[in-house]
Formats: C-alpha cells, sequence, structure tokens
C-alpha cells in the first residue's frame, strides 16, 4: 500500500474541515442525485416494456402468428413467415457461428497464453464492438454480390459474425474456470489432449457457454441492419436458403414505415413476440446461473468418475 | 481401450486438434482484415471519383450524370448525435454505477439485471417506441417549451421541433448507451480494493467524500474507457437513430440545430443501401460511408479496450455485449 506524503495528508486534512453538517449536506445531495440516475434510467425500460406488452398483447391472436402478411395497410394478415424467417436465421447462424465461437475460445483458453493469443483476444474484443451495419455490407459484398440475389445465406453469415466472439469470449472465461487439475487428472489418465478437453473441460464448463451462446442467440434475434442488405424481407414463407426471407425486426421496421394505425398495431405485436423471446432468454438463463451451484456439485462427480445417479 | 486405440493407431490427432483451434481463433483476424480490404476496394471507386471531398463535401446527389457525394453532414451528424448522447450519458451511467456499487446486495443484484436487461432490448424495439410513444412525449414536453421560450435567444432551439430531430436521436441513443456504460463502470468501482475505500472512512469521509477521494482517482482511466466504449456503442448504433432523426440529406442534413431533421453515417446506409445500384456510384459511396464508419469506431473501441482492460484483468461486461 502506498505510504501517503506530508503533502497529501495536508491536503486530506483541508478537505475534513470542521464543517461536518456542510459536508453531510453534500453527501445526502449526492446520494439524491445517484438515486435520480437510477429513475431516470429504469423509467424508460418500465415505459417501453408497459408499451410493447399492452399494445401487444392486443394484436396477438393465432392468425397473427401464423398467417402471411395481408394487403398493405388492411391490418389483415400476420406475421407468420416473420416469426419462422427468424428462428431458421437463429438456427443457420447458430450453425456457423458457435462452432467457430467455441473453437476460438478453446484456443484463447488452452493455446492463448502468447503473443498470438494475446492478439487474438484482443481483436475478438474490438470485433464484438463493430457496428453491425458493416458487417451487413461486408456480407452484402461477400456473397449477396457474388451469388446474385438476396439470401438466407448471407443474412445468417452475418449474423455469425455477430455471434462468434461473443461466444468465444464466454467460452473461454468459463473454460479458465475450469481447475487446471482437471487437465492434469485427465492427462494423466493417458487420454489425449482432445479427449480432455471434449469430454472432461467442455462438460464441467457447460454452464457458463450455454449462458454465452443464449446471451449471443438473443443478441442477433433482435439485429436488424444486417438483415436489410441480406436477407431483404419478404411477404411469403420459406421458400428455400437461397431466397429473401424475412426476421421479425425487419417486419418491425416495415411496418414502421407505414402510415396506417393497423400496420403500427401489427408493429407493436411483432415487438411482443420479438422482446418475449430475448426476454425469455435473458431472464431464463440468469435463472439458471442462480441455480447453478447444485448443477456444479454433479458436474463435479460425474468428471471426477462418482456415478452418482 | 483409449490406450489400446493410440498404441494401434497413430494419428496426430492433438496436433490437427490445435490446428483447427488455432485457426478458428485467427478467423476473427481473417474476418476483420478481409472486412477492411473489402470495404476499401469496393468503395475506391468514390475515393478516386470525390477525392478528400467525400470526407468534406455537402452535396448527395445520385441522379445520373449529376452524381456528387459528400459524406459531411453525417459524419458530423454521427459525431453530434454521439457527443450529445455521451453528455446525457456518462454521468447519468456513473451515478447508476456508484449506486450499485454501493447498494445492499438485494437492491443490488436486482438492479444490475434491471439495467442488464436494458442492454439486452434491441435497437429496433427502442425505435419503434422511441417513434410512437416517446416522440410524442418529448415534443409535447420538452422541446415545444424549449423552442417557444428559447427558439429566439439561443439558435441550438431556433428551427420549429417535430419530433424527429437531432435531439431525439440523441436521447434515445443516451438511453441505449447507459447500459453499457454502467455495467462496464460498476465492475471498474468494484475493483477498487477495499484498503482505499476503508482507509477514506477511517479519515472520516462521508460516502460522497469516499467516491471523490478514493474511488474516482483510482478508476479514472477505467471509467473514460467505458465511456469511450460507450461512444463506440452510439457511433454505431444504426436502427434507433435511423427511425428518429428524421432522415435528412444533402447540406439540409448539416446538423445547425438540435430541433432539425438529421442523419447519421450508419442512418444513410440503413435508409439508402437498398435503393442504390450497384452499377453507379452511390452503391460504393455508401460503402465507403460503411468503410469511414469502421475507421472510427475501430479508432475508438482500441482506445476504450487498452483502457478498459488496464483497469480489469478479465471484463466480465464481455457477457452484456
Amino acid at each position: 500500500m502506498m505510504q501517503s506524503s506530508i503533502q497529501k495528508r495536508a491536503e486530506y486534512r483541508a478537505l475534513f474541515k470542521h464543517n461536518v453538517r456542510g459536508r453531510l449536506v453534500v453527501d445526502k445531495i449526492a446520494m439524491g442525485i445517484v438515486l435520480g440516475c437510477v429513475v431516470i434510467a429504469i423509467i424508460p425500460l418500465g415505459s417501453i416494456l408497459l408499451e410493447v406488452f399492452k399494445n401487444g398483447i392486443a394484436a396477438i391472436s393465432v392468425e397473427f402468428l401464423t398467417q402471411v402478411p395481408g394487403a398493405v395497410g388492411s391490418g389483415t394478415g400476420g406475421i407468420g413467415p416473420a416469426i419462422q424467417g427468424t428462428l431458421i436465421i437463429i438456427g443457420m447462424s447458430s450453425l456457423i457461428g458457435i462452432p467457430i465461437g467455441v473453437m476460438s475460445g478453446i484456443f484463447l483458453a488452452e493455446f492463448g497464453d502468447n503473443k498470438l493469443g494475446r492478439t487474438v483476444r484482443f481483436f475478438n474484443d474490438v470485433f464484438m464492438e463493430f457496428p453491425s451495419i458493416v458487417l451487413g455490407i461486408f456480407a452484402f459484398l461477400t456473397i449477396v454480390l457474388l451469388l446474385g440475389h438476396f439470401s438466407l445465406w448471407a443474412g445468417a453469415f452475418a449474423l455469425s459474425l455477430i455471434m462468434f466472439p461473443i461466444v468465444a469470449r464466454t467460452t473461454e472465461e468459463s473454460l479458465k474456470l475450469v481447475p487446471l487439475t482437471y487437465r492434469e487428472a485427465g492427462l494423466a489418465l493417458g487420454l489425449r489432449q482432445w479427449v480432455v478437453t471434449f469430454k472432461i473441460i467442455l462438460s464441467a464448463a457447460k454452464s457458463g457457454m450455454i449462458t454465452g451462446i443464449l446471451l449471443a442467440v438473443a443478441r442477433i434475434s433482435g439485429e436488424t441492419a444486417p438483415l436489410i442488405m441480406t436477407v431483404l424481407g419478404s411477404s411469403q414463407f420459406f421458400a428455400g436458403f437461397d431466397s429473401p426471407m424475412d426476421a421479425l425486426p425487419l417486419r418491425i421496421w416495415r411496418l414502421s414505415l407505414l402510415p396506417y394505425d393497423s400496420a403500427q398495431l401489427q408493429g407493436w405485436g411483432a415487438a411482443c413476440v420479438l422482446i418475449m423471446i430475448i426476454l425469455a432468454i435473458n431472464i431464463g438463463v440468469r435463472y439458471y446461473f442462480a441455480t447453478k451451484s447444485s448443477a456444479k456439485s454433479r458436474l463435479f462427480y460425474r468428471v471426477m468418475g462418482g456415478r452418482r445417479k | 481401450m483409449l490406450l489400446a486405440k493410440r498404441s494401434t493407431r497413430r494419428i496426430p490427432t492433438d496436433k490437427i486438434f490445435k490446428i483447427i483451434a488455432t485457426v478458428s481463433g485467427v478467423y476473427v483476424l481473417a474476418v476483420i482484415g478481409l472486412i477492411v480490404f473489402q470495404l476499401y476496394s469496393e468503395s475506391h471507386l468514390v475515393w478516386e471519383h470525390e477525392g478528400l471531398g467525400f470526407i468534406i463535401g455537402a452535396e448527395w446527389n445520385a441522379v445520373e450524370g449529376r452524381e456528387s457525394f459528400g459524406a459531411a453532414p453525417y459524419i458530423m451528424g454521427t459525431l453530434v448525435t454521439a457527443g450529445l448522447a455521451m453528455a446525457m450519458g456518462v454521468p447519468v451511467s456513473i451515478g447508476i454505477a456508484m449506486f450499485i456499487s454501493q447498494a445492499p446486495k438485494f437492491i443490488a443484484g436486482p438492479l444490475s439485471i434491471v439495467i442488464d436487461l436494458l442492454a439486452a432490448v434491441p435497437s429496433i424495439i427502442y425505435g419503434f417506441w422511441g417513434l410512437l410513444v416517446f416522440r410524442e412525449f418529448l415534443l409535447y414536453n420538452i422541446e415545444y417549451p424549449l423552442h417557444d421560450t428559447f427558439g429566439e435567444i439561443i439558435w441550438l432551439f431556433s428551427s420549429a421541433p417535430f419530433g424527429l430531430d437531432i435531439f431525439s436521436a440523441s436521447i434515445i441513443l443516451a438511453i441505449m448507451i447507459i447500459p453499457t456504460i454502467s455495467a462496464v463502470s460498476r465492475e471498474i468501482m468494484m475493483a477498487v480494493p477495499h484498503m482505499q475505500k476503508e482507509a477514506a472512512y477511517m479519515l472520516g469521509a462521508t460516502k460522497w467524500e469516499m467516491f471523490k477521494i478514493a474511488i474516482f482517482p483510482y478508476a479514472k482511466t477505467g471509467l473514460i474507457g467505458a465511456a469511450i466504449l460507450g461512444l463506440g456503442r452510439a457511433v454505431g448504433e444504426t436502427m434507433a437513430v435511423t427511425m428518429l432523426i428524421g432522415n435528412a440529406t444533402g447540406p439540409n442534413a448539416f446538423p445547425q440545430t438540435l430541433f432539425q431533421p438529421g442523419q447519421t453515417m450508419s442512418s444513410i446506409i440503413a435508409n439508402e443501401f437498398i435503393e442504390a445500384s450497384p452499377a453507379s456510384l452511390h452503391l460504393p459511396a455508401l460503402i465507403g460511408i460503411g468503410f469511414t464508419l469502421l475507421l472510427v469506431a475501430i479508432a475508438i473501441n482500441i482506445v476504450a479496450h487498452l483502457l478498459v482492460s488496464r483497469m480489469l484483468k478479465v471484463k466480465e461486461g464481455v457477457i452484456n455485449a
């Protein structure tokens, strides 16, 4: 610990003059301002949730969730293709993004203690903050222009670029939490490193990795900007991986551009579905984490060979 | 059994495993390199055509034969909205971080979750809510009163408010960056050693004085980094801004007053990308804006990460991405 010099002590003494009442008042004011900041931040969230649910529930019906959109401005039809598209795109980008992210996380945790590892980790963090619209342009240039048409693949590729750095970093963090003795125990049994990594360490780090993956899914399911120039949007159900497709955020955007009240109502409905998906994932993950202590002890037994069924 | 298998077959599986892992790790570097290269090479037509005028010019005309592209209003729009959002968002975020780092566990826990949920709400929903709910509130309760009282004295409030303008876009941005900045600031304030805080208390400091003499000086670098991280997010934010900024183009988009429609780099890409013909200069111009945006974002984020990681060896905030 740093020793304070004589000048420093004089400085502190000047701070603590005998005017205790004044200092307490300043303290109370500061606390009030801080509390005000918290309230300011909570009001928008409350308002968003309230409006989305209040207006969205009114729009939701079985037809709304399953039908294709009706004629523009008629207020009929639904967001069936959008829901289907969002689910397909999430699946496809997970298919690309999760393996790369997990392997990259393994690299960072197991082989990343060198210059290359540090470089990758740093740029991974920087890449995570790239504007998503730039990734959309990139997918447009590499896939849409190459194939000559808008397609689900382009959208999935763009979203996988958002996904894999998140998965990589959370995988790395959870792998690092697994004690070194697990690795040593596996290697001492004569297992090869990849067997140790996949069979022992990954299963011990499972809860953290699942969290990362789910949060990445929640993040991409709300992404709009990269989808504009990749999957384009459509009002039909799935017609092949090579054709344009609708997605919930895209549908909300298109509806927001229309001047009709009925379109607004449908937009609230779509927003409600989207926010329910995202909040369910986020709250579910947190609940899972809150109860992980018992899961961890089970994992411990399984990993250490104790069969406790 | 595994031992037996190993003695018969001698495939160097561990080497293959290491190579696959390394390739996946290097993937991110390759992607970044490819993005920078692609965006530059696809936009170099417009750099050739406009030269430096692309950055400092204000004309925006996609009509064939009279094509002219200057991105200055949009670059300024991005800087102004992000700057205003920072001015509003950073103090609030630091206040929240102060509160959470001091509050008892049963308040701090749920509050952190609420702030994280605020980060999880997608941009498009902020935009939709902003467009249909927040805009009206802002227009009648803040913009009109400001315009009516100060409109003639202060030029900032002089143009007639409409709700879709730089001011409302900045406020939405501020709301959106609060969770990012406050989550990272919280981590940083938690990382200040307890000894420092206790020493301040022992000297008789009040809570506020403890922050002033123990936490802020120690956490300064990290807090600046957190703020810059928020700036990076504000610069790249697209949908909510696109829906609220009013989407002006050309010299009119140059930000002059708070209540005028503007345009940012990301919003003009979102608005015009699909309509732009790949054969004309319009698409290269938009890609050029994307390239500029990318460079700005990379620069901001590199600075932010260097500052934050100096404070925190492991930044848990990544989970809240």
